[in-house]
């Protein structure tokens, strides 16, 4: 992207409150109470599994759907019973939200057409906001003729053109291929940073979430679980439904002993004051970084599975009637072939609990639900 | 490929050219100019500039309601509706002639059921003006084929107006009516200008609705062939409805290359 | 999303700045119904025809309601040997239709895709070239012994489905995943044939349902080439009984209306349960 002055940095973005938003939908109740707020400039992601809510929040914020209950305020205004146009937002779609009869220039330049801006100064503003997202020479091209990231570079450029409060991207990454994904995403970030706007991100990618946003805000079922810094979110998650969601885990039962667990005979810390452990039985949630192996032909452990990944090697691992993930480095990886017999051990300092799960095999999936389901 | 290709060369190709060659023979099988010219005059001429005013009436004017009913059925929520409507502009799409001339005589007809409830409040059409035996009364029943069938065209092509580009242009300060203008309608546009030309074909060729409403009385190009056909003409014209039908392909011609010159322009985007 | 026309005349309204708030939304309320009153006119202007040309059969000289016209119908002279001229018509126009475009459209999808632009316009144009003109080339074209025959009027019949037929069939191929059926029918050993019998063909049910529909409405209200081959298929019978008796033609012209539209409705109930039926089954 281009050093470019044409949108100036405002150095301050808008403050974006979101207040017990409920919204029905016949029966089901996408957003129940749903709540946030958003500090000016900061770049929060809306990170859930589908059907959580967390694009009809954003359609909410944007005022395309209506509320049944709870209050919109940005910088202190209740937008609530404002429509979509007036409410100075810029948009950015899943895909193909290009309109197909403008070229890109002209599409660049649409919101500031509606806001009856000569056509002289609105072209000069559109094609320096390609130029900001990279397209300059593509000006003259339509939406078919470009290729998916190039769509999304300009649709970038066109909810940006018209200087909005605050940028919303409905998963505008979603529909593109891995290597254009990534592209994309750092410099939407690093343009987002630049212009200090505030941004509100929706994404089912916790990969996407993590690396992109200040806050990630994980969703399920219409609320808001926890809200916190990608850091925190994946070390101190507030429920066993975050600690799934985020990363990768593999749920262990275990025993306790006082304030702690017994993991693979071992004793070991339970993490972070606010896992308030509850009564009944727990298991542990072990991220595959959590747990190191090493070869020992006399135990009753054995890998079952390798999955090379490139700089790390996933191994699972039969412990009893549980698989668990490991990782170890992709070097060390070379004998563990599968069905060497393994001892497993907790290299962590703590590890994250939940209530025990009530399925016979405990395998979970990467996504948090049990694999057999 | 073969079968096809032979059948519809037989079918399709050798009886229209035909129609163009005997345009220019005489009966005695000459060569010659006498019938283009006898069809650019008089009451053939009339019968050509009568047909095109009612293809031009009946092409805009369904086209228009068409696109607003497709769109009403489009944007509702009853799947039943869409069904219904589907099903049943597919009917009335292909319905014409002998049926549809009963049931308007029915309703719009002097002792018509529409006449009588309208005579009720002091509305009956024909105190004012109105006549369904002719060129606007075949224009009216036209309009009972040609709305469903522009329906039938339209509607994939509001399939394809995405909700995102409603809702990107709203978001950047776009109202409805704004919306419409500068993308809705332009999407749209090359599909609309698609209906409307198969609308102008349809009721330019229409000749069983008019023949059976007005028992041949209305001055159509198609009604004029089917009196030379039917030998109701004066003696030596034999060959001139073959001039007329030619006259008919020459208009559709000039049709069609309009329309495809505006729609390259309408579509630039497309390409 | 909301309306056209409802748009267009709230946007006068709602541009103007100074309305109060209130009234803009009632404004916008009311506009809200604009979808109630187009289909409701819509409706009328569909249903009153429909209604008189019912009520009209349905009734005798003296505007009493009577049966009489569709009890006298079958024993009107002529009207038996139109009948049949016209399923037959029909049936034979059906025939040939399925024979010559399934095989063609198939073979145009599978192995002549770049030939599919021209299948496009081949068959549109006995939209354009009008059925008057067409007919008066094909009796000028046709061989004495062709012309003698009833079924000149089928051959024609066919090329006017084209557009129909084609249309159908090339968005039910469109639909499939036509390659791979038949590679995968092959690789199993199916023949060609069997292919096309046991596989392509259930695949493209509806396509021929819809297909055979049109080709049957259009047949069994085909009124003007059949009047100027002079043969007196059903709608030219109806056009001239209309001097004897118009009630008794208004009936017939009716009766074969609900006719055409009980047959589609049942075809396309029919059609509709049967791929309920292979979706349930398919989930099993």
């Amino acid at each position: 992207m281009v050093d470019n002055p044409v949108v100036r940095n405002p150095g301050e973005g808008a403050r974006v409150k979101l207040d017990g938003l409920v919204r029905m939908f016949g029966h089901t109740r996408a957003l129940d109470g749903f709540s946030i707020s958003i500090e000016p400039g900061e770049f929060v992601a809306l990170l859930g599994p589908s059907g959580c809510g967390k694009t009809t929040a954003l359609r909410v914020l944007a005022g395309f759907e209506s509320l049944d209950s709870g209050s919109v305020v940005v910088d202190g205004k209740d937008l609530s019973q404002v429509r979509a146009q007036k409410r100075d937002m810029g948009m950015v779609f899943q895909s193909y939200s290009l309109f197909p009869n403008m070229n890109a220039l002209n599409n660049v330049a649409y919101g500031l057409r509606m806001r009856r801006q000569r056509p002289g100064p609105r072209k000069a503003k559109a094609s320096q906001l390609l130029e900001l997202v990279g397209l300059a020479d593509q000006a003259s091209k339509y939406p078919h003729q470009m290729s998916g990231g190039q769509q999304q570079r300009v649709a970038l450029a066109r909810a940006l053109a018209v200087e909005p409060r605050v940028l919303l991207l409905d998963e505008p990454l979603s529909a593109l291929d891995a290597k254009v994904r990534a592209e994309l995403r750092d410099e939407i970030r690093a343009l987002q940073t630049r212009l200090a706007i505030t941004t509100v991100f929706v994404t089912h990618d916790q990969e996407e979430a993590l690396s992109m946003a200040d806050r990630v805000c994980v969703m399920s079922a219409g609320r808001n679980v926890q809200t916190a810094t990608p850091v925190t979110l994946y070390e101190r998650p507030a429920t066993a439904f975050v600690a799934e969601f985020v990363g990768v885990s593999s749920r262990l039962p275990v025993e306790r002993i006082g304030d702690e667990i017994v993991v693979f005979g071992e004793r070991c810390a339970v993490r972070g004051a606010e896992q308030a452990i509850s009564s009944g039985t727990l298991d542990a949630l072990l991220r595959p970084e959590d747990v190191a192996i090493e070869v020992d032909p006399s135990a009753k452990e054995f890998v079952t599975h390798r999955n090379f990944l490139g700089a790390s090697t996933r191994l699972i691992v039969q412990v009893g009637e549980i698989s668990i993930r490991v990782d170890v480095r992709s070097d060390l990886a070379a004998e563990l072939e599968p069905g060497t017999r393994v001892r497993p051990k907790v290299v962590s300092r703590d590890v994250l609990v939940a209530p025990r799960m009530n399925v016979s095999v405990a395998d979970v999936s990467a996504n948090g639900h049990p694999a057999h389901v | 490929m073969a079968p096809f290709a032979i059948y519809t060369i037989l079918g399709l190709g050798v009886p229209t050219a035909a129609v163009i060659e005997l345009a220019f023979r005489s009966n005695s099988g000459k060569v010659t100019l006498a019938n283009v010219r006898t069809v650019t005059h008089g009451v053939y001429r009339l019968g050509f500039e009568n047909s095109l005013l009612i293809s031009v009436i009946s092409s805009v004017i369904p086209g228009i309601l068409g696109l607003v009913l497709a769109y009403a059925i489009y944007t509702s929520r009853g799947s039943l509706l869409k069904r219904v409507v589907a099903a049943a502009s597919g009917v009335l799409a292909n319905f014409g002639g002998i049926n549809l001339t009963f049931m308007f005589i029915a309703t719009l007809g002097t002792t018509g059921v529409l006449t009588a409830w309208m005579s009720v409040v002091g509305l009956n059409p024909w105190n004012h003006g109105f006549n369904l035996y002719s060129f606007y009364g075949v224009a009216v029943v036209y309009l009972y084929f040609q709305i469903p069938l522009m329906v039938l065209v339209i509607t994939p092509a509001l399939g394809g107006l995405r909700p995102a580009w409603r809702e990107a242009a709203e978001n950047l300060g776009a109202s409805s009516f704004r919306y419409w203008r500068t993308v809705g309608l332009p999407v749209l546009l090359p599909s609309m200008l698609g209906g409307m030309l198969l609308l102008f074909g349809s009721a330019f060729a229409a000749y069983a609705t008019a023949e059976t409403l007005t028992a041949g009385t209305v001055t159509l190009t198609p009604i004029q062939i089917g009196d030379v056909l039917n030998g109701n003409l004066i003696s030596g014209e034999q060959n001139v409805g073959y001039a007329l039908g030619f006259g008919m392909l020459i208009v559709l011609a000039v049709v069609m290359v309009l329309y495809i010159l505006v729609r390259r322009r309408a579509s630039r985007w497309l390409r | 999303m909301a309306s056209l026309v409802a748009d267009i005349a709230a946007e006068d309204v709602l541009a103007a700045p100074d309305i109060p708030c209130v009234r803009r939304r009632r404004l916008l309320t009311r506009f809200r119904y604009w979808r109630g009153i187009v289909l409701l006119i819509a409706a009328a202007y569909f249903l009153i025809p429909l209604y008189a040309g019912l009520r009209f059969s349905f009734q005798n000289d003296y505007g009493h309601w009577s049966l009489y016209a569709v009890k006298a119908l079958p024993a009107q002279t002529g009207f038996g040997a139109a009948f049949f001229l016209s399923l037959r018509l029909g049936a034979v126009t059906l025939g040939l239709v399925l024979v010559l475009m399934v095989p063609t459209a198939i073979y145009v999808h599978l192995k002549l895709p770049r030939v599919r632009r021209l299948m496009d316009f081949v068959t549109i144009l006995p939209i354009v070239i009008p059925p008057i003109v067409l007919i008066l080339g094909i009796l000028h074209a046709a061989p004495l012994w062709l012309r003698a025959s009833p079924y000149l009027l089928s051959l024609a019949y066919v090329i006017l489905s084209y557009p129909f037929v084609y249309r159908s069939l090339d968005a039910g191929l469109s639909a499939i995943d036509l390659r791979t059926l038949v590679e995968a029918s092959r690789s199993l050993g199916g023949s060609f044939v069997r292919t096309l019998l046991h596989v392509l063909i259930p695949n493209l049910r509806s396509a021929l349902v819809s297909a055979t529909v049109l080709t049957l409405a259009l047949v069994l209200g085909e009124f003007t080439m059949a009047q100027l081959d002079l043969w007196t298929t059903l709608p030219v019978w109806i056009y001239q009984f209309q001097q004897d008796d118009a009630h008794v033609a208004t009936a017939a012209a009716m009766l074969t209306l609900v006719g055409t539209w009980l047959l589609l409705t049942v075809i396309v109930l029919l059609d509709r349960s049967q791929s309920r039926r292979a979706v349930r089954q398919g989930l099993r």
